[in-house]
């Protein structure tokens, strides 16, 4: 079952974070044997900024029951902050040609930037859940997409242009590439371009999974199954609903801030309502209430429209026979009609409300049939 | 001050016109179904590329506009068949997912066909022609559209209150489980909102793209997005509250495009403000307004929630 009260830990959750480990080991090699234009580290950079925003929205729709569509905005302000913070001083000049080198005159950590994305997206998301989180259901769902839409608007202003570079790009602030450790040379000496942004991942989405399994997190289970039991249990709504608002907002932020660094700008008019819908689609197809579902769709997602069905946008000629149909946009259509299948078909997704270790232990109780059961 | 004004609000009137044939079918399947149909404003915006190509193959004109409208109507069906009637019985927000997974589905479908391009849309004579009210020139269409469109929500509401199938969609969207005990077939009382929805959110895409002129696979969006919100904010399940929402919609939208100049000549800024970024934003503002203060909208029935 999905809760985990033994104090102590079982076998299944040691294999679990063994498995964990190993993949980070694995892509720490990899990286340094592969040349790092390969396909595979943009899909697990991308992938990984994708996980981390899309847990944050599954603590939210799949543990809380508040089904909130304002990802996007979040992920924007967070986004912004990263780029405004850390954009060096020199280059400012360049960024903000048309405001005289902008307000903001310094520079950041970019850790200390990315938590501070984190820490806007949640001041943010308490101002509005003041308003937004007493609605219900579908209600709450067309509010938060329409805060979504205001934050983008206001971001494009041109009077905030001296701090937000107006409608134009944000840029020349630290990416992923930046992790490299390089020699006296400018020569790469280690690779962690891609290990960085998987760890900042991976940290992050342990901390989402330590607060699932507290008290706090099992109050947010009850609230999503039955909201009046739960506050009849003595659950404090309004708190525990702006909290897991406020900590999934946190992440969603911090998400932004990553997916700056992966694209090397930050427009806001790229952060339409569709981000949100293909996030939301991502937790769908991992499975409502699955962390584990959330970063393997993640991957999954990414890896197939960046990668696997690449070929289908391009003419292919097998032998003499030109494939039909094949050209520039059909990947998408066959990936509509895939999440299509997955919504009406398989609505319990991937996982459904499985996590890895539910597995291991389903594996474990098949070879142990017969045997002594625990 | 009143010529600067008027433009802008004799297209406010027209685009709050056809926002509320599109919200129309918001309301009138949220109030059947409960269910936000996210998909409407594509539906809204495949009908226009229907029309492009349509014309672009030969077929004439006049053909082409009864034929988009039976063919939007289709869609309408179809996608109800396919995407929502299997989850009936599901979690409401399952089929809210489905909707949103329609929308993405035509957008890439319409982004395969046209490759991503602007299409130009086909300039129908007589609507497009230019005239002159009060000085101030326009569109045909911009005059047609609001008479159109209380001429066709009378049509409507004169069907739901004195027609058979019209009493049967009373009765769903009061009680679906009891009509269903009292022999209304509810699938096909389902079918009909859905197909009066979208041909009425085809006869707006053909009022809307005239006035616009390029249709891309992503034009549904914000309308349908606003269309939803003018249904909300006049009470979702009212038709006549959706259309008083629209027209609010439509005219504030377009007087925010205008205030810089508007506000400029009235002598109160003194140089350009680039208010026009908040049309948009706007429109949620209020949304997110009228929800705090009266979530059941201008015209919506009061809800109490039972254990």
């Amino acid at each position: 079952m999905t809760d985990m009260k033994k104090k102590k830990m079982d076998s299944a959750t040691v294999i679990s974070i063994v498995i964990v480990l190993a993949l980070y080991v694995l892509v720490f090699v990899a990286e340094q044997i592969i040349p790092a234009t390969s396909m595979l580290f943009t899909v697990i950079k991308k992938g990984a900024t994708y996980a981390l925003v899309a847990v944050s929205m599954n603590l939210l729709n799949g543990f809380t029951g508040i089904f909130s569509l304002g990802q996007a905005g979040f992920m924007l302000v967070g986004a912004y902050v990263y780029g405004i913070f850390t954009i060096p001083v020199v280059s400012r000049m360049d960024v903000y040609q048309y405001y005289s080198g902008g307000l903001v005159q310094f520079t950041l950590p970019v850790f200390v930037a990315m938590l501070l994305s984190g820490l806007a997206a949640a001041f943010l998301a308490l101002l509005i859940g003041l308003p937004v989180l007493r609605l219900k259901s579908d209600y709450l769902a067309i509010a938060t997409l329409g805060f979504a839409e205001i934050i983008r608007a206001l971001f494009q202003w041109d009077k905030l242009g001296p701090i937000t570079n107006g409608s134009n790009m944000l840029r020349l602030f630290p990416n992923f590439n930046d992790f490299n450790i390089r020699n006296a040379n400018g020569d790469v000496v280690v690779y962690l371009s891609t290990l960085v942004p998987l760890l900042i991942a991976g940290v992050c989405i342990f901390v989402i999974i330590l607060l699932i399994n507290s008290t706090y997190g099992r109050a947010l289970r009850a609230i999503k199954d039955d909201e009046i039991a739960a506050e009849a249990m003595g659950i404090r709504l309004a708190s525990h609903k702006r909290l897991a608002f406020c900590i999934s907002s946190f992440f969603a932020g911090v998400g932004g801030a990553m997916l700056a660094m992966y694209q090397t700008t930050v427009q806001a008019k790229s952060f339409t309502t569709a981000m949100t819908y293909e996030i939301l689609l991502i937790v769908v197809i991992g499975g409502i209430g699955s962390v584990t579902g959330s970063c393997m769709s993640s991957f999954l997602f990414v890896a197939c429209s960046e990668w696997w069905l690449r070929f289908l946008d391009q003419k292919q000629v097998i032998g003499d026979f030109e494939v039909p149909l094949l050209r520039n946009g059909f990947r998408l259509v066959v990936f509509s009609i895939i999440i299509m299948i997955v919504v009406l078909f398989f609505r319990q997704g991937i996982m459904g409300r499985k996590e890895l270790p539910d597995l291991i232990r389903q594996l474990q109780g098949k070879k142990a049939k017969g045997g002594a059961s625990k | 001050m009143w010529n600067t004004v008027f433009p802008y609000l004799l297209s406010g009137i027209s685009v709050g016109g056809q926002y509320a044939l599109i919200a129309i079918g918001y309301t009138m399947v949220y109030g059947i179904l409960r269910l936000i149909n996210f998909a409407h404003g594509d539906v809204f915006m495949v009908a226009g590329i229907i029309m492009v190509y349509m014309a672009a193959s030969g077929v004439p004109l006049w053909l082409c506009i009864p034929l988009v409208l039976v063919l939007t109507a289709l869609i309408g069906f179809v996608i109800e068949r396919v995407a929502y009637k299997p989850l009936r019985t599901a979690p409401r927000m399952s089929a809210m997912i489905s909707a949103i997974g329609v929308s993405y589905t035509l957008q890439n479908l319409v982004l395969y066909v046209t490759g991503g391009l602007n299409q130009i849309y086909p300039t129908i004579p007589w609507i497009s022609d230019s005239v002159t009210i009060f000085g101030a020139t326009t569109k045909m269409v911009t005059v047609i559209t609001p008479i159109l469109t209380i001429v066709l929500v009378v049509a409507l509401v004169a069907l739901i209150n004195h027609t058979k199938i019209g009493m049967a969609m009373r009765a769903v969207s009061r009680d679906f489980e009891t009509s269903q005990l009292m022999g209304i077939k509810i699938n096909r009382v389902i079918s009909t909102t859905f197909v009066i929805g979208t041909f009425l959110a085809g006869v707006a895409s053909v009022l809307y793209f005239t006035n616009y002129t390029t249709v891309i696979q992503t034009s549904g969006a914000m309308p349908g997005l606003k269309a939803f919100v003018a249904a909300v904010f006049g009470g979702i399940g009212s038709i006549p509250g959706a259309v008083v929402g629209a027209f609010i919609i439509g005219i504030a939208e377009n007087i925010i495009k205008g205030l810089d100049i508007i506000l400029f000549k009235a002598g109160i800024i003194s140089g350009p403000m680039g208010l026009a970024t908040f049309s948009d934003a706007f429109t949620f503002a209020l949304l997110i307004i009228i929800l705090a203060v009266k979530p059941t909208g201008l015209f919506g029935e009061k809800i109490t929630d039972k254990v």
